[in-house]
């Protein structure tokens, strides 16, 4: 190995340091900002570097570099433009559209290098199968996400036997292309694949979307490290095992979230999308209802306050109004915090950005593990736009929640529901928090309610 | 197995398990971040489309090319900035 080849990869290691750094300082809010510019700055020199030593090589033809630099500077401006104008609330949408144009990347890795020898046969084929099959699932994923695509399960006729024959097809073709590597073999993996991501996606409903991203970011992240292995280069391996390695962890924490295993997730057909409210509940029990004025005097008065958001909050954009009448509260000298639900967003941690993006302070920002030994000594909870992740039924074997990890808002004093009607959420069954007698309801849209709470908060309680 | 592919095959093995050791330890409050920032760090991507320009030719490799570029760009890119752009407005007080 030359001089040269050893300061490469010494370089190529610090910047793989970096990208573990950040990742690391990840693990508080104070320290995570400063973490991804370490990562940023690791990347800006993996590129700086690799500029370098395409230059040192002189291997590069003239219209290659025209190509990358006019690919490169298309695609970064695009990108930027996307980041710095995406609304918090379309966030998982742009995240998933990243992970896409990720994965067509990297297939298109070890589909353009010719030297993909025996050698890197295998891992080839793995790449291109991996990354084009993410490609579209993730594009698929995103215009569900972005309400272009239906979010309710979409069904092909024949899908799953479609799927898994587009699938012993991938296989077939990689293997034969293992044994016979011919750049036609590779572009039949690529075929196969891409339609296999459209049709695994399309039928997964929109509630399950948390998992599903999160599982396609683990795909991206190994379809990254299988070109690694064709291009023989360190820093794609390491960086593809550790987005591999997120990826892994949040789809393990999503599924266990809302107590579905992944298997059935990826068959699809469950839920039924964008709707927050599924038709009407056949509840008969008595519900109590509450107007906003006596909820907002209500509210007034407590000791302690938890707010609950769930996705009708994040449908309504209603997180400035929740976090307008969590200050007014506060202000009162009421205690007020958030329980927060793994799985409250549309991808893992939503919620939290967008209470954040309203100024809400993160330390008032608590999840499941830490909110539940507060309910019992809460006055009052105010569930706003959450359904399933408060059902008590959910303690007891046989229905659709049960198992599921719920907050536990009916051991507090006193609980106000802010919701649009006595619906159904995913789970399709009542929720028996409702007509619980500590429990009041309170029928309005999320936006439009907590804003008469708040304006009932300043006229009645002085 | 040759040597190198056995020497690929063990950093990409270490990697998952120090991904595994570290990740579990970020709070659910930054785990939207937290994908994207991983989002970002896959966007290394990048620096494979630049070494696989060493091996292309032809019009056809040269539009390859390209779009893997535009691909990786727009990911390595965006995902920073956007990731810069949520974790700023996570502030210990309003």
């Amino acid at each position: 190995m030359s001089g040269f080849d050893t300061i490469v990869h010494l370089v190529y290691l610090a910047c793989a340091v970096c990208f573990v750094i950040g990742l690391h300082q990840m693990n508080a809010p104070a320290t995570a900002r400063q973490g991804n510019r370490i990562s940023a700055a690791g990347m800006a020199v993996a590129i700086l570097t690799t500029a370098i030593v395409l230059g040192h090589n002189r291997s590069v033809s003239l219209g290659a570099v025209v190509a990358l630099v006019i690919g490169a500077f298309a695609g970064g401006t695009a990108g930027l433009i996307a980041a710095r104008r995406v609304k918090m609330t379309a966030m998982p949408q742009l995240v998933s559209l990243f992970n896409a144009v990720g994965g067509g990347a990297a297939a298109l890795i070890a589909l353009g290098d010719r030297a993909a020898s025996t050698q890197a046969a295998v891992t080839g084929a793995l790449d291109v199968a991996i990354g084009a099959l993410t490609f579209t699932g993730s594009l698929v994923a995103s215009g569900k996400l972005a309400g272009r695509i239906p979010g309710r399960p979409l069904t092909v006729p024949f899908g799953r036997q479609i799927s898994a024959a587009l699938a012993v097809l991938a296989i077939a073709f990689g293997a034969w292309f293992t044994a016979e590597p011919n750049r036609w073999l590779l572009t039949g993996v690529a075929v196969a694949a891409l339609a296999a991501g459209v049709l695994l996606t399309l039928p997964i409903g929109g509630a399950d979307m948390p998992v599903v991203i999160s599982l396609l970011n683990a795909c991206t992240g190994t379809a990254v490290a299988m070109a690694g292995f064709v291009l023989e280069s360190t820093p794609l391996i390491i960086a593809g095992g550790l987005v591999g390695a997120a990826g892994a962890i949040l789809t393990k924490l999503m599924a266990d979230a809302m107590n579905r295993p992944i298997g059935a997730i990826v068959a699809g057909g469950y839920g039924t999308g964008d709707a927050v409210t599924v038709g009407a509940g056949t509840t008969s029990a008595p519900v109590r209802e509450i107007t906003a004025d006596d909820a907002a005097i209500q509210l007034a008065y407590a000791g302690k306050v938890v707010i609950v958001p769930g996705y009708g909050l994040a449908a309504a954009q209603a997180q400035h109004e929740a976090v307008a009448l969590a200050e007014a509260l506060a202000e009162r000298g009421v205690e007020v915090t958030y329980a927060i639900h793994p799985v409250a967003g549309r991808m893992p941690g939503h919620m939290n950005v967008l209470l954040a993006e309203a100024n809400a302070p993160y330390p008032q920002l608590r999840d499941l593990e830490e909110s539940n030994p507060e309910f019992a000594r809460t006055d009052v909870v105010l569930v706003v736009g959450a359904n399933d992740v408060t059902n008590p039924a959910a303690r007891r074997p046989g229905n659709p929640v049960s198992g599921m990890p719920i907050l536990d808002v009916d051991k507090a004093r006193s609980v106000i529901v802010l919701k649009r009607s006595l619906g159904h959420g995913y789970a399709g069954i009542d929720n028996e928090l409702y007509t619980d007698p500590r429990t009041a309801m309170l029928f309005a849209d999320a936006k439009a309610g907590l804003a008469s709470l708040l304006s009932g908060l300043h006229a009645y309680a002085r | 197995m040759s040597p190198l592919l056995l020497a690929d095959l063990t950093v990409f093995t270490l990697a998952l398990l120090v991904g595994f050791e570290v990740i579990s330890k970020v709070p659910a409050t930054l785990h939207t971040p937290l994908m994207s920032g991983a989002n970002a760090i896959h966007g290394v991507v990048i620096v494979g489309v630049m070494l696989l320009a060493a091996s292309v030719s032809g019009i056809g490799g040269d539009v390859l090319l390209a779009v893997a570029a535009f691909c990786a760009a727009m990911n390595v890119a965006g995902g920073y900035v956007v990731t810069d752009r949520m974790l700023a407005m996570f502030r210990s007080r309003s």
